[in-house]
């Protein structure tokens, strides 16, 4: 078990340096530059601006500062946001990706989970076909599709929701029924096709020979099996929905981290390229790795060893 | 179906019971103040930075120019006029100019505005540490460049305290434009102490100190700004606004719901799929304001055939700029048959526009002839011409109108390159393009800003074209004639010269949709510098 759990560190510590490592020589190949502007600098200005960032060095030396700072904690200053750091980027956004994250999963986890039971229970009656008809929707269109219909609705039309910007209950229904659309329907085919698979086990047939209530059979053998493969996407879909979006966050003005993964790149903003990029594969790899302990407690067939100690 | 319903039920009151205890942590930060003194404006951009020295964005000077007040402030009717200075002197030779600052002047923690705070200002802004990108602004200033550029020294720059009331400058040539630049954000005093004490005081709230008519009381980046009247401000009798929120969200559709919904009661950038709706309608409170910038052309100079200014007249007199003003951006803008956009003053104190007036006019006919003369008789032998534009705006419009323009009217090949803001920047510099759309607003008001772009070798000259006689003018208005009517007279030949050999077309004078509501008075929209100025706005009925 510490052999695999150190191994295991090693192997993410390792895929992380690849990323790293290919991000930053990626992010020095693309054209232009962090302070490249429609109004060109005077060369000496400009000398100045990159000699205040180290941007006059070799790029190996700033790979290599990159990574000793790193290993510090230290994502460095951001090149665009004058007076603000990586860090605090990070610090500012996170918890109010986070926090939105948090409400679409559980209205995904909530919504999707009894969507995709009543419909396996169901199977084939109206209940499972306009499940499936609004999760087909879910699928198929656009989350920036869906927000705009959202705020055309709710925010101009109806005027009942505020638009946008973030701090009241009122201002999260919006973008998180956004960010919800996709896991919801994800979650709830899924869950459906697991049951309808659980249900016609041979232990299935067991457990009602022994006489138990279909209500019994239900949640404790049927479930239990079914939601296992749903553990395993809620790894990357709550590294993803925690860590934001960029559509919804911009569409809903939400003070989040999903802005800068498209932003940083567009302004060449190095230092936050690789930052929200570091950040995001750590907390993927931190959530596949929570993901595979929990097999352990849900599926019993499991155990966490290293492959020799088979 | 009970179980499912029952289920139903309990999902969305766990949903809802999980949004109430949010709302309980998320803490309010819209709620509106009792006050109906405000003004929530969307500025379209988180700015870069608060850090006057540092600044160069629209939303930046505009969010600086509402806490900090320079030496000058423009007035409603776009003159400079007193600000922290009462009154100035300026010598014969125009070379040193004498400041007299109010002595009522406070910063907004109460700390008297000295004449050292705006030599501490500047000298900040000069220094190669802080990497200022706007430190050229403050070059008229004699050693200023040097110590910028590392070839002086601090004590070399001669700007003075005479007293903690007077201020003297010496400039290294006559400029006109340099009393209104007092007005600039890099030109902004500092608090020493403070900036002395936190280094980053100028990154939130907590520590920023200014001595204009606001103060800021809360920054949440890509969200809002926060200012309310700054109570020591030297004119605060006269400000009437109590809140002046600057909210940063960036989509401009999502700005536009929240102005419909009332979110919003200002908003800079109108979407450009409502501009013509608005118009139409007939809305009160869209406005469509002047602005002071040209949306231009560059042609290639450096290569076949475009080296040859015939080819360069013929593809500016085959573009019909009015049917790309009323069918393509719609938002009356000018045509332009010049460089310098209307709005600067001349020597004697009219537009310099309406002085040097149009230098071509628009002749298919001629086009072709002049395309003939140059070896491509009816576009015969023209190699494939392409368009370089970037990403965004209706830039792509009005590139294909005039592509249609060009292949209808000359005959040849046109085609267009579309690449992201970045990549169109390090295209155009290395020329590596054949046509490219650009645009220019001023940043002062001098035809000079304008007009000294296409020196031969200059960084933003960005054509490969360079003509020794244009040089000339260029550099007898700035040095032997400038403070001069003659230097207005040079910009004049200057700008004919350019708009002879053309290695730029002139497309349309651009303007600005806002949408404001009509109970806001006095709020300012200038044609350039800030995107608007609220010292004296309020909110009337």
């Amino acid at each position: 078990m510490v052999k695999y759990l150190l191994t295991r560190l090693l192997s993410m510590v390792a895929a992380l340096w690849v990323i790293i490592t290919l991000t930053f020589f990626m992010m020095h190949i693309i054209p232009g530059g962090p302070f490249a502007t429609e109004r060109k600098l005077p060369p000496e200005i400009l000398a100045n601006v990159e000699a205040h960032y180290h941007l006059n060095e070799p790029v190996w030396k700033q790979y290599a500062d990159y990574l000793g700072s790193l290993v510090h904690g230290d994502l460095g200053p951001s090149y665009k946001y004058f007076g603000r750091t990586v860090n605090g980027i990070i610090r500012d956004g996170f918890p109010v990706s986070a926090t939105l994250g948090a409400l679409a999963l559980s209205f995904a986890l909530l919504v999707g989970l009894a969507t995709g039971i009543v419909s396996a229970l169901r199977h084939n009656g109206w209940q499972d076909y306009l499940a499936m008809v609004l999760s087909t929707f879910g699928f198929s269109v656009p989350n920036f599709i869906v927000a705009g219909l959202l705020m055309y609705v709710f925010a101009y039309w109806l005027g009942w929701l505020p638009a946008a910007m973030w701090g009241t209950p009122q201002q999260a229904v919006m973008p998180a029924l956004a960010l919800a659309a996709l896991p919801t329907a994800i979650i709830a085919r899924l869950m459906r096709s697991n049951m309808l698979e659980v249900l016609q086990q041979d232990y299935m047939r067991t457990a009602r020979s022994k006489g138990l209530s279909e209500r019994a059979v239900v949640w404790r053998h049927a479930l239990r099996n079914a939601v296992t493969p749903i553990v395993t996407y809620l790894g990357p879909l709550v590294a993803s929905v925690f860590t934001g979006s960029f559509v919804v966050e911009t569409i809903f003005g939400i003070p989040g981290l999903g802005r800068y993964y498209v932003s940083s790149i567009s302004d060449r903003d190095y230092t936050v390229i690789l930052g929200v990029t570091i950040f995001y594969a750590a907390f993927l790899m931190f959530m596949n790795f929570l993901v595979d302990l929990a097999y352990v407690i849900l599926d019993p067939r499991v155990k966490l060893v290293d492959r020799k100690e088979l | 179906m009970p179980k499912g319903k029952k289920l139903f039920l309990l999902t969305t009151s766990l949903f809802a019971v999980l949004m109430l205890l949010l709302a309980g942590c998320g803490g309010n930060n819209t709620a509106s103040s009792s006050s109906n003194q405000t003004i929530n404006y969307a500025p379209g951009d988180e700015p870069q930075t608060l850090d006057p020295a540092k600044a160069t964005g629209l939303p930046d000077a505009t969010i600086i120019n509402a806490a900090f007040e320079g030496l000058t402030r423009y007035d409603k009717s776009g003159n400079p006029s007193p600000g922290i200075a009462t009154s100035w002197d300026i010598s014969p030779d125009k070379l040193t100019y004498t400041f007299h600052l109010r002595s009522d002047a406070k910063w907004s923690n109460g700390d008297p505005v000295t004449a050292q705070n705006f030599v501490d200002g500047w000298l900040r802004a000069l220094d190669p540490a802080t990497a200022s990108e706007y430190a050229y602004q403050l070059y008229y200033i004699k050693g200023a460049e040097a110590y910028n550029e590392k070839k002086g020294d601090a004590s070399g720059v001669a700007v003075k305290a005479v007293d903690d009331h007077t201020l003297q400058v010496q400039l290294t040539a006559p400029a006109p434009q340099f009393l209104g630049l007092t007005s600039f954000q890099t030109l902004m005093p500092i608090d020493g102490q403070v900036v002395k004490a936190h280094a980053d005081w100028a990154a939130s709230a907590t520590n920023y100190v200014g001595d204009g008519p606001f103060k800021m009381v809360s920054w949440v980046p890509h969200q809002e700004i926060k200012m309310v009247k700054n109570p020591y401000y030297w004119d605060a009798a006269n400000v009437k606004l109590d809140n002046l929120n600057f909210i940063t969200v960036e989509d401009d559709n999502t700005q536009y719901t929240m102005f419909k919904n009332g979110q919003l009661n200002f908003e800079y950038n109108v979407p450009l799929a409502q501009v013509a709706q608005l118009k139409a309608g007939n809305n009160p409170d869209f406005k469509i304001m002047p602005e002071a910038a040209t949306y231009f052309y560059r042609f290639n100079v450096t290569k076949k055939p475009l080296n040859d200014p015939r080819v360069r007249q013929a593809l500016a007199l085959a573009i019909n700029r009015e049917q790309i003003v009323t069918d393509v951006t719609k938002a009356q803008q000018t045509p332009a048959f010049a460089f310098v956009p209307p709005g600067f003053n001349d020597a004697n104190g009219s537009d310099f526009r309406q002085n040097g007036g149009d230098y071509f006019k628009e002749d298919v006919a001629q086009a072709q002839k002049l395309l003939a003369e140059a070896g491509y008789p009816g576009g015969k032998g023209f190699p494939a011409l392409s368009i370089l534009y970037n990403s965004g705006a209706n830039h792509q419009e009005v590139a294909e109108a005039i592509q249609a323009m060009w292949q209808k009217n000359l005959n040849i090949n046109v085609t267009l390159h579309n690449e992201e803001w970045q990549a169109y920047l390090n295209d155009m510099s290395k020329l590596n393009y054949d046509v490219a759309r650009a645009g220019w607003m001023p940043d002062y008001m001098y035809p000079m800003t304008f007009m000294d772009m296409f020196v031969t070798g200059g960084g933003n000259n960005e054509t490969g074209w360079s003509n020794p006689d244009y040089d000339a003018l260029i550099q007898k208005a700035k040095t032997s004639d400038a403070g001069t009517p003659a230097a207005f007279a040079d910009m004049h030949q200057a700008e004919k010269i350019l708009m002879t050999q053309m290695p730029i077309t002139p497309i349309y004078f651009y303007t600005q949709p806002v949408l404001i509501k009509p109970e806001l008075k006095d709020v300012i929209i200038p044609p350039f510098g800030v995107q608007a100025e609220f010292r004296w706005a309020y909110v009337g009925k």
